[in-house]
């Protein structure tokens, strides 16, 4: 490549008293100073989390406040860094959802292993495992920071639901077409 | 000197060194604010006291301008562990910062604040000493101020505060001159006073009201002098934290730094004061003659004290305008170009009045 010598003009008497810039630069720094901050106050203030972010795994109910994990184990075998850890069990024959059959006795997830890949969002059959919003975690200890089944579903809540597969699988049930 | 009037002095002193403290560690703020501001931050705005904080309504907005954060950091100081490094020289290390902060505590005995009518009907300087000499006095007690600096540099025994204290020494010999040069046009167009408050009182009788008016080039010489003298940037050499650590106060902590850093924005303030003075009219207004009684005393004050605001904001507003000057280009706008213009400025000025003087 050709080397490309600039011309530089010698600088006008105003330019070398610095002055004229000087005051420019002073207009500069005062029409800044009269924009609003923009600082984000954060304890206060909490940023967007956009859409698909993937903070902390949760576990998430049905709208009608059913667990959806039904611990079919896949989010289990998948982790890489084997941070879950299911107890299976059963659901009781008399309630409404027994046609379920199964949902986690125990449901672990080990904060200090999770490595915040998604990959059990992305197996779950269920849609019942979400990482979700939450980006911030802290703890005193490490059993603190091993997230019981109780923990996972206070920091999931509740997402919408689509399908209601199980309703629509006990309806067709009842209709005689199960399969 | 009896008694009362011997307690109505010191009374005087102390209240004047708590208006300048005050101001001091309220101007720590204002930079803080007014560099939040321009970088479009916030500031300062979460420190409260327990009982003022908790005020329906002004506490929070007094804690959002951070109105108790010089409180927070004046105790911080006073409470760290005063740590003495053990490479240094312990006298003179325990003494700089004290070198640095009185005079610019007693260059104020000096400056007039406002004026009064007195009982015998002529108007009086609010002051705690009217010397004849006032200007010769604060400059030649602010510039002790600078073996603090050298000295603190020195004592460190320590590699950046050293070369602090060299710059510091250097640049305050270059600007001293072109600052005594800039100044010595103001005093031959009032008479060849050096009383400030002749100077103001002269003032108030010009035609346009301020001497900036009439000598702006000795205005623009003693302010960029000012900015040098101050240690402000885009002269702040003996600091300079880019290249120097913290420069001539790198060894220093708790209360040893807060001393440095109060003596410092106390320069500023007093230096701010004395251009206020000499350039801009002091505590009078152009065309405006303020009329006799208490409250129009305090309104002068007032008027004085709100065009120092306005100039200590413009030190804080040029500070994060400029970018520092490199060691050579401070030395050599000093001696190259600012002392050859004073002294241009002075002879000029000089022809100026004597044909003034003559027709």
């Amino acid at each position: 490549m050709a080397i490309k010598v600039v011309e530089r003009k010698p600088l006008s008497l105003a330019e070398r008293t610095y002055l004229p810039q000087i005051i420019g630069g002073l207009g500069i720094t005062m029409k800044n100073m009269l924009k609003p901050a923009v600082t984000l106050e954060y304890p206060d203030e909490r940023p967007d989390i956009p859409e698909g972010y993937r903070g902390v795994p949760t576990l998430v109910k049905d709208p009608k406040g059913r667990e959806k994990c039904v611990s079919c184990q896949l989010c289990e075998f998948v982790c890489p860094p084997k941070a879950i850890r299911i107890t299976p069990g059963g659901i009781d024959e008399s309630s409404d959802e027994a046609h379920v059959e199964k949902a986690p006795e125990e449901f672990e997830i080990n904060m200090l292993r999770c490595i915040y890949c998604g990959y059990c969002q992305e197996v779950c059959p269920e849609e019942a495992i979400w990482l979700q919003n939450i980006f911030s975690l802290n703890g005193l200890s490490r059993e603190e920071l091993v997230f019981k089944k109780k923990k996972l579903y206070e920091l999931g809540g509740t997402l919408p639901d689509d399908h209601f597969k199980w309703d629509k699988k006990k309806k067709a049930e009842e209709a005689g077409n199960a399969h | 000197m009896d008694l009362i009037q011997f307690i109505w002095l010191v009374t005087k002193a102390v209240l004047m060194i708590s208006v300048v403290m005050g101001c001091s560690a309220y101007a720590v703020l204002m930079e803080r604010k007014v560099a939040a501001a321009i970088q479009w931050r916030p500031g300062p705005n979460r420190t409260q006291i327990p009982i003022f904080g908790g005020l329906p309504v002004i506490g929070p907005i007094l804690t959002r301008l951070g109105i108790f954060q010089p409180a927070a950091d004046g105790l911080k100081f006073l409470f760290k562990e005063d740590p003495l490094p053990g490479h240094v020289n312990r006298f003179y290390y325990v003494l700089a910062p004290l070198v640095a902060f009185i005079p610019a505590m007693t260059t104020m005995t000096v400056m007039p604040f406002g004026s009064y009518v007195n009982e015998a009907g002529e108007v009086a300087p609010l002051v705690l000493a009217n010397l004849d000499i006032g200007i010769l006095f604060i400059l030649a007690v602010s510039s002790l101020g600078v073996y603090g600096i050298v000295l603190g540099g020195w004592a460190s025994n320590s590699k950046f505060p050293f070369l602090g204290g060299i710059r510091a020494s250097a640049q305050m010999i270059s600007y001293e001159l072109a600052m005594g040069m800039s100044l010595l046009p103001v005093f031959m167009w009032f008479g060849g006073s050096l009383n400030l408050f002749n100077i103001v009182q002269g003032q108030s009788e010009l035609l346009l009201g301020w001497t900036v008016f009439y000598q702006p080039l000795s205005a623009l010489i003693f302010l960029v002098a000012l900015f040098a003298e101050t240690n402000r940037l885009p002269f702040d050499m003996p600091e300079s934290e880019t290249d120097l650590v913290a420069g001539f106060n790198t060894e220093y902590g708790a209360f040893k730094f807060g001393l440095f850093f109060v003596g410092e924005y106390a320069h500023i303030i007093i230096g701010s004061g004395v251009f206020t003075l000499l350039f801009l009219g002091g505590w009078t207004l152009p065309g405006i003659t303020l009329p006799g009684g208490a409250f129009w005393a305090a309104v002068s004050v007032l008027i004085f004290f709100v065009k120092v605001l306005v100039l200590v904001f413009f030190f804080m507003w040029i500070r994060w305008t400029l970018p520092r000057f490199r060691y050579d280009q401070v030395m050599k706008l000093g001696w190259q170009r600012l002392l050859p213009l004073a002294i241009a400025n002075l002879v000029f000025y000089a022809i100026v009045i004597a044909l003034i003087e003559q027709f």
